[in-house]
């Protein structure tokens, strides 16, 4: 198999090789057999917890599939969902799939967004052509989770609170500048990024 | 006030989903319960596919944190970030921010506890957190539960959000606080 210097090949490596290199240099070598072994043990717990929440907002969104709702979400979209995913269309199931999992993270309520994001995806891979290759739509979906517009990071206001903060969300308003900064800097790199991809591979399917 | 109700906004967000969907679609003539254990059925295998992807993923984050590769690379970087006035404090948590969540909301409690949650460090430390996702963990999971190994542009388009927000949250609390 043609090996390919992938961004991702190259930082998983990188992280690998340095961690295990500095760890012999330091002399205890052996917290790399400790941390792997941990990362087997998390995986599958992470997994585990996440069966449960996924079966429960998937069993809430097919009820809401069947009942319309989804199509109906996706038909007052459109005018941005085109915007964003030209690719896919209109009123694809999709577009509702990752309008729900957005409007979630923005909540900050992110047990329902990832069983939502995981169900978009799922969609999105069924227009996708080339199965193992991300597509058009699912980088630009993932550009928009990973920078995730927040309006409520719960999360850290309950640790501020935690420790005593006379104003536990003063930080609200500097965290949705950063937010807003992030995404509209995801969207735009993903833009020129897909432009770029399409000039290089020209002839080709991506 | 505003805070007030988007406080409200969320605490409400997921009973009235569960009230109002069911009740649309029983008004609609669908099988509730038979539907919604039908979709429950799905959840079970794609949180099972994304296991190995997983274990890859925290493998290689794991190796680097706990070999002590971490604090190596924040030491290396700190007189870059000096320039740009950027306080040495936060560097842990801004290089952990994109590769584990549970790790970076760690170093974000530690600083918020040990500088004080209303001091310029905490409130930084607040704002960077809130400011982006894990960008590892989200492609790894995403792209896992369906079977995508080539992410294309992703990851790049992942860290610049990543750094784009920090360097936006360093300006905005240098201006707010």
């Amino acid at each position: 198999m043609e090996v390919r210097l992938l961004l991702v090949n190259l930082i998983w490596l990188f992280l690998l090789l340095t961690g295990i290199l500095v760890a012999g240099i330091n002399g205890n070598v052996e917290v790399v057999t400790k941390a792997s072994l941990e990362a087997a043990k998390n995986s599958v717990q992470i997994a585990i917890e996440l069966v449960g929440i996924m079966a429960l907002w998937l069993g809430i969104m097919r009820v809401a599939e069947k009942a319309g709702i989804i199509r109906l979400i996706a038909y007052f979209l459109r005018p941005v969902t085109g915007f964003l995913f030209p690719s896919v269309p209109k009123d694809h199931p999709a577009m509702a799939s990752i309008v729900m999992n957005i409007s979630a993270n923005m909540l900050g309520l992110g047990n329902a967004a990832t069983p939502l994001g995981l169900k978009a995806m799922k969609e999105l891979q069924h227009l996708n052509d080339n199965k193992d290759t991300a597509s058009d739509a699912m980088c630009t979906f993932l550009a928009l989770n990973t920078s995730c517009i927040t309006l409520i990071p719960a999360t850290i206001i309950g640790v501020r609170a935690a420790a005593g903060s006379l104003d536990p969300t003063s930080i609200v308003g500097t965290t949705i500048f950063a937010t807003v900064c992030a995404t509209t800097a995801a969207v735009v790199s993903d833009r020129l990024f897909r432009a770029q991809w399409y000039g290089k591979n020209r002839g080709r399917t991506p | 006030m505003i805070m007030k109700l988007i406080n409200e906004v969320s605490r409400w967000a997921i009973p009235l989903v569960f009230f109002i969907i069911p009740l649309i679609a029983f008004i609609r003539g669908v099988n509730v319960y038979e539907a919604f254990t039908e979709g429950a059925q799905e959840g079970f295998d794609t949180a099972i596919k994304i296991i190995p992807f997983l274990v890859g993923m925290l493998l290689a984050v794991g190796v680097f944190r706990a070999s002590g590769a971490m604090d190596l690379f924040t030491r290396f970087l700190a007189p870059i970030t000096g320039l740009l006035h950027i306080p040495g404090e936060v560097l842990p948590l801004a290089l952990t921010r994109p590769l584990s969540g549970g790790g970076a909301l760690g170093i974000a409690a530690d600083l918020i506890n040990s500088f004080g949650p209303d001091t310029y460090i905490g409130r930084l430390a607040s704002t960077m957190q809130g400011s982006t996702d894990t960008t590892f963990y989200v492609l790894t999971v995403y792209f896992g539960s369906v079977g995508v190994i080539r992410y294309r542009y992703s990851l790049a388009v992942g860290l610049i959000a990543d750094v784009v927000g920090f360097l936006a949250s360093v300006f905005i609390c240098n201006i707010v606080f």
